[in-house]
Formats: structure tokens, C-alpha cells, sequence
């Protein structure tokens, strides 16, 4: 084991972030597989942050524990006291507010909640109030918990969700709980979002030249936020192996390969979990679920 | 000219793939505009050759003048984003965390904080294989794709089509259902739907399908790896027929779309896979449909 | 009686821009006075978000009667416009700035 990884080792509690540079590699597939497996010794908690496409929470059928709306805050203009002066506009760089003759107009989902315009606005017209912005959902599945947020149609910001759901786990779920965050596909905020409190991060990726070239990306953000990472690849087998001759060059471990096979994506399909199904896709996340135990310190 | 836009929702479905497709059985009579800017992949199978590159700027972020600055800790006061830190001593903005609002330079009492247009990566005009250009952009880490960078992509495409007198413009949408993807649509005279017969695929397609349905863009669905579930494959094509989407086509599971990518094919290029053919059709069909 | 258009150009023979929040110009025709003016929006290009309504504001200010266009506000866009007590045409995105007033006259366009 690399070095970066023998420091961790002393930490009691763990949060690791599942991320990918490219969407379908089999992220959420991982996650769920993983903190299944993993809540059958310990107790677990995955938390969904794909919030503009959560999935996971459909592979894992629990009973429903909490359903949370979940809030930003965005100015309400008040017109008692208000002298139409503008500054609320002219404060403004993301276009969410107007003066339109007599009015002031706010775009909600444009609103970055920032703050200036409602406590630079000189009379206090403009105070925070909050917005439904999304939904968060809680299940349990025996020992392992689900958290996963919903952002609505027609909400643009992902991040403010992201950051909410991350808050609420780590109130509700106490240091015992192993952390796993099935992160958004990309590289863009949301992901940095999602993944900036990790302690580690399982990049995968698949085998061929879309897999390597968004990995690739992957690890740079990755590496921007200096984060100690490991590989998992999926779908083993097709492609190439320039995924793997790229780990080893960057001295990236890589810790399972996950077989391609057929009836694997027809589970998927199902919306059912793989390991309690597939020897060989078991016999790999055993390799990373022990690997995830070498990063905890178990009591 | 009529503009095609491929979106998904979900990753992983092959929008990609299908949309390089696309781009090599309409060759000449085409301008591709790749609007997938977080993962651009196009550029893998099209193996395009740069003709034109520009930097792009959107978004500002903050930069505070040591120099002017007194130290009073007022922008690390409002900043709502945690992004001015002075742990160092030194009042510093972090990149990655600043939102670009502006809050902090309005309030800085000695006018110490700039907002600074950022440079977040490069629009490309490039040569493709399939003898059309192709717009694509590259974002640096962390930048956002956003509304703007779409517009730009398309709009260089659109001109592009409109001074070379191109029949099509054929556009990769962005996943997910915000900002990107809205701006890939504005303008669209079809869309086409990438999904795949999974409880995943069917639940993000009708996410982005409500997306579409407030644009009134006539719209089309490919049925990527059908065969994989019999049964979600029928409940997409139900859910396509209750809302006026055409059919266009169910594609099977099958290694070759891996294959091609890995030789840096689109998998029409591979007349041995028992796809290629169907695909053909699928151009073949959109064009009559794009006629009306 | 004022009609705004959504243009690339500023006179009759002008493409019409098909889109609202990022439309090139802004041509504004008096129909009494027979005569043009416009507003240059080409720096909305500037703007990462929060477009539509930006556009729509200037509209606001210029006060025409009715706004043709092509595909038609967005929603934030609409809001706006709502504001303006002005209709909107739809559908002329791939004509001149001439050919879409004809539409308009003749009744050939589409209420948004």
C-alpha cells in the first residue's frame, strides 16, 4: 500500500467518495454493491449525491424513514420601503433580480443565494426567505442507511443540495457509520462538491478510450483537491489495457476489476443488486470491501 | 437547416457513440457541434483536426490586492461560499470555492478585491474525419459548463452551417436536466432521446422528457441495449407512445459499439456489426421526418 | 403601433434570430412613422446565465405592441414579458425580418 494510504489508517471514521470522470461506468453499481456488502458486517450509510439523476436509492428497497424538503434561500422583495433605487440589480452578477418599472423581480432558480443584494439593499427590502430547491430521502435496509437528494425540475444548482445532504448525514449519522458518497459523473462543481470532505476517493472508470480519457480528467481534479485515490475498473475485459498501463505509470492502485458481463447488465436492468448473483463479481468486491477495512481503523 | 439534438439524461446509454454515428453517415451535409463539454468524447471517434481555437471566458472570481488590503476580515465576514481564507495571514481567495457574486468587492471598505473574468478553457473549430467541422470545447478543472458555453459551441456551428450552406446541425447534448441541457435544446428543431432498458434509464428519461415537453420540440427515442431487459423496453415504448414520441429505433446489446470506440471507430464504420445497418436506417428515417 | 423583432441585422432583408434571450438584435418598427430602430444585445453573449430576462427588460423599456420571434421566451424570459402587456408571435425564425411581418399580417404566425 501506497504511503498516502498507511496515514489514513489510524482514522476511526472514514468517508469515501465514488466518483468517475465519464457517466456509465458503473459508479452507482459500485456504490450500492459496496455498501450492501459491506452493512452486512458494519453499519453503512450511502449517500446519493447525483442530484440531478439520483439512482442508487432504486437498488436498494428499504423502508422509508425520512422524506425532507430541502430549502435555499432567495430574496423576497418587500415594497413598503422600498425607493426603487436598483442597487439590488446592480449588485447582482448572476441576473436574478430586475427592476422592471415599478417592481423588483426575482428568478429563483437564478439566484446563487449570495446574500448581496438583501443586505446591501439600503431600506431592507429584500429579505432571505427560504425556497423548495429539492427533496432529500432517508431509507434503511437493515444495517446499511440511504440518504439521497432529489434536486426539482427546473432548479439549475446542483451544489447548495449537495452541500444540505452532506450537512444532514453528518448530523444524523454518527462517527460509527462508514461514509460512502456515490458522487456525480463529471468534474465540474457538483463533483467538487461532493467529494471535498472525502478522506478517499474510488475513481471507476472502464477499460476503454472514453473510460481513460475522462479518468484521466478525473484524477486531475482529483489531484487538484489533493485527494488520495484508488481505481476500480468495470466491465473488465473489453476494450483495452491502457487504463490499466496508465495506473501504473501514476502509481495509482488499482483495487478491483469488475467482469463484463452480459447477465451483470441484465441485473442492472432490474433494478436488482449483483454480488448476492455473481461469484466473480463478488469474489472482486471482496477486494474492495477489504481495502476499504484497511482504511478504517475497526474497534 | 434543420438542427438535431441527441440528449440522455442518464450517462453511459451511447448518446455519444450514436451521435458520432450520425456525424459519419451525414458527412458533407453536416456541421457537428459537441455540447457535452464536462466529458467531451466525440473527439475520440472523430479524430478531428484543429482549424480555429479560442480561449473561453465566463463566470469572474474574486482577487484581492494584498497591497491595498488593511486586514479587516470583513469579505471572509459575508462571504457565503467559505471561499476567503486567512489562515496563512494573508486574506486569500480560493478559486475553486469562490461563486463569483461580488459581495466581497462591494463591501471592501478600501476597494482591495477585483473581479476577474475567468478563463475557463478553449472552443475549438476543427476538421473532422468525416469531412465536416466539428465545434467542441475543452473546460479547465472545475469550470462549469453553463449556458453560455453551450450557446457559444452552437452558435459558432450554426454560423458555420449557414456560410458553408449545411443541410444539418447535429448537436451532443449535455446529460442531466439544468442549465447545459436547456441551452443544448433552445433552437432545436428535433431531439432525440439516448436511453437504455434499465430502472435507471427509464426513471432519468422521463426527468429530461419534462424538459423537452415545455419547449414543444417534436421528439424522437433510440432504445440502446433493448434486448438486455424485455421488459423495461416495453414500458419505455409505452411511455413513448402516450407521449407522442416517435420510436425510432431498438438497438441490441452488443460488444461491437465497445470495439469500435477501442480502434477509434463509430460503430458505423464496422460493416461486419449487426448494428451499423439499423443505425443507417435511424439516419436514414430522422432525414424524412426532418423534411415535414 | 410598435413591433419588435428578434434579428440578426437591422433592416428588412435581415435574417430574423429564431432564439429570444440571445437574439443578436433587438429591431423595433413604428408602424405610423414607417421607420427602424434597434438595439445592439450582441454583449448577452457575455452572459453565462440569466440571458432571457435580460433581454426581456430591454423589451420592457422599448414598449412595442407586439414581439416576433422563433421559438419563443424561455421560462424566466416569459415572466418578464408577462410584465410588458405585449403579444407575442411565434414561428419566424427562418425568415427575413419582411417575410415575418407579412406572416404576422396575414395571420400566418402562431401565438406564444
Amino acid at each position: 500500500m501506497t504511503t498516502s494510504i498507511v496515514c489514513l489508517i489510524e482514522r476511526l471514521k472514514m468517508k469515501i467518495a465514488i466518483a468517475s470522470g465519464k457517466g456509465g461506468t458503473g459508479k452507482t453499481t459500485v456504490a450500492t454493491n459496496l455498501a450492501k456488502y459491506l452493512s452486512e458486517n458494519r453499519k453503512v450509510v450511502l449517500v446519493d449525491l447525483d442530484v440531478e439523476e439520483p439512482n442508487s436509492g432504486l437498488f436498494l428497497n428499504g423502508s422509508l424513514m425520512n422524506q425532507k424538503e430541502m430549502f435555499k434561500k432567495i430574496p423576497n422583495w418587500e415594497s413598503e420601503n422600498c425607493t426603487l433605487c436598483g442597487k439590488c440589480q446592480s449588485v447582482c452578477n448572476f441576473n436574478a433580480i430586475m427592476k422592471l418599472g415599478e417592481n423588483i423581480m426575482v428568478f429563483p432558480e437564478l439566484c446563487h443565494s449570495c446574500y448581496a443584494c438583501s443586505e446591501l439593499c439600503p431600506t431592507q427590502s429584500l429579505p432571505m426567505i427560504p425556497m423548495k430547491m429539492g427533496m432529500l430521502t432517508e431509507y434503511k435496509v437493515e444495517q446499511l442507511g440511504f440518504v439521497g437528494s432529489k434536486l426539482d425540475i427546473g432548479q439549475e444548482q446542483a451544489v447548495p443540495l449537495i452541500a444540505q445532504t452532506l450537512d444532514y448525514v453528518d448530523e444524523m449519522y454518527s462517527d460509527d457509520y462508514l461514509k460512502l458518497y456515490d458522487a456525480p459523473p463529471g468534474t465540474s462543481c457538483p463533483v467538487i462538491e461532493a467529494t471535498k470532505d472525502a478522506d478517499f476517493i474510488f475513481l471507476v472508470t472502464e477499460p476503454t478510450p472514453f473510460g481513460l480519457h475522462d479518468m484521466k480528467l478525473a484524477v486531475e481534479t482529483m489531484r487538484e483537491l489533493k485527494k488520495p485515490m484508488a481505481v476500480i475498473i468495470n466491465r473488465y475485459g473489453i476494450g483495452d489495457a491502457e487504463v490499466e498501463a496508465y495506473c501504473k505509470v501514476e502509481g495509482i492502485d488499482i483495487i478491483a476489476n469488475f467482469p463484463n458481463q452480459r447477465y451483470i447488465a441484465e441485473l442492472y436492468s432490474q433494478g436488482k443488486l449483483i454480488y448476492p448473483h455473481v461469484p466473480e463479481f463478488k469474489a472482486e468486491l471482496l477486494k474492495a470491501a477489504d481495502y476499504c477495512k484497511h482504511l478504517v481503523k475497526e474497534n | 437547416m434543420k438542427e438535431i439534438v441527441i440528449i440522455s439524461g442518464k450517462g453511459g446509454t451511447g448518446k455519444t457513440s450514436l451521435t458520432a454515428s450520425f456525424a459519419m453517415l451525414a458527412g458533407q451535409t453536416a456541421v457537428i457541434a459537441d455540447c457535452d463539454v464536462d466529458a467531451a468524447d466525440m473527439h475520440l471517434l472523430l479524430k478531428p483536426e484543429r482549424i480555429f481555437e479560442e480561449d473561453f471566458y465566463s463566470g469572474v472570481a474574486a482577487v484581492i490586492d494584498q497591497d491595498k488590503c488593511i486586514q479587516c476580515g470583513k469579505c471572509q465576514e459575508i462571504c457565503r461560499f467559505n471561499a476567503i481564507d486567512n489562515s496563512t495571514g494573508q486574506y486569500l481567495v480560493s478559486n475553486l470555492n469562490c461563486e463569483g457574486c461580488g459581495y466581497c468587492g462591494h463591501i471592501c471598505p478600501v476597494g482591495a478585491i477585483e473581479m476577474i473574468e475567468q478563463n475557463v478553457g478553449k472552443c475549438y473549430i476543427s476538421k473532422t474525419k468525416a469531412d465536416n467541422k466539428m465545434v467542441h470545447a475543452g473546460l479547465k478543472i472545475g469550470a462549469d459548463n453553463s449556458g453560455k458555453l453551450v450557446a457559444k459551441v452552437k452558435h459558432e456551428a450554426k454560423a458555420s452551417a449557414e456560410k458553408d450552406g449545411k443541410e444539418y446541425i447535429i448537436v451532443d447534448g449535455s446529460p442531466g436536466i439544468g442549465c447545459p441541457v436547456v441551452s443544448s435544446l433552445s433552437g432545436a428543431d428535433f431531439v432525440v432521446f439516448v436511453t437504455e432498458p434499465t430502472v435507471s434509464g427509464i426513471h432519468d428519461l422521463e426527468r429530461v422528457y419534462q424538459l423537452v415537453k415545455k419547449f414543444q420540440i417534436p421528439s424522437g427515442c433510440i432504445i440502446n441495449k433493448a434486448d438486455l431487459n424485455e421488459k423495461v423496453s416495453k414500458d419505455i415504448e409505452k411511455f413513448l407512445a402516450d407521449n407522442e414520441i416517435i420510436h425510432l429505433t431498438n438497438l441490441p446489446y452488443d460488444e461491437s459499439f465497445t470495439t469500435a470506440m477501442t480502434k477509434g471507430q463509430t460503430i458505423v464504420e464496422d460493416k461486419t456489426s449487426p448494428i451499423t445497418a439499423s443505425i443507417e436506417q435511424c439516419w436514414q428515417d430522422l432525414k424524412i421526418i426532418l423534411e415535414k | 403601433m410598435k413591433i419588435a423583432f428578434t434579428t440578426k441585422g437591422i433592416d428588412w432583408d435581415s435574417k430574423m434570430d429564431p432564439r429570444f434571450g440571445r437574439t443578436e438584435f433587438i429591431l423595433v418598427y413604428d408602424v405610423e412613422k414607417e421607420d427602424f430602430t434597434h438595439v445592439d444585445n450582441r454583449s448577452i453573449a457575455d452572459q453565462a446565465h440569466g440571458a432571457g430576462p435580460k433581454t426581456a427588460q430591454l423589451l420592457f423599456d422599448l414598449k412595442p405592441d407586439v414581439l416576433i420571434t422563433g421559438n419563443g421566451p424561455g421560462g424566466n424570459a416569459a415572466t418578464v414579458l408577462e410584465k410588458a402587456n405585449l403579444k407575442i408571435y411565434i414561428g419566424a425564425g427562418d425568415m427575413t425580418v419582411k417575410a415575418a411581418y407579412e406572416a404576422y399580417k396575414n395571420g400566418n404566425l402562431k401565438e406564444g
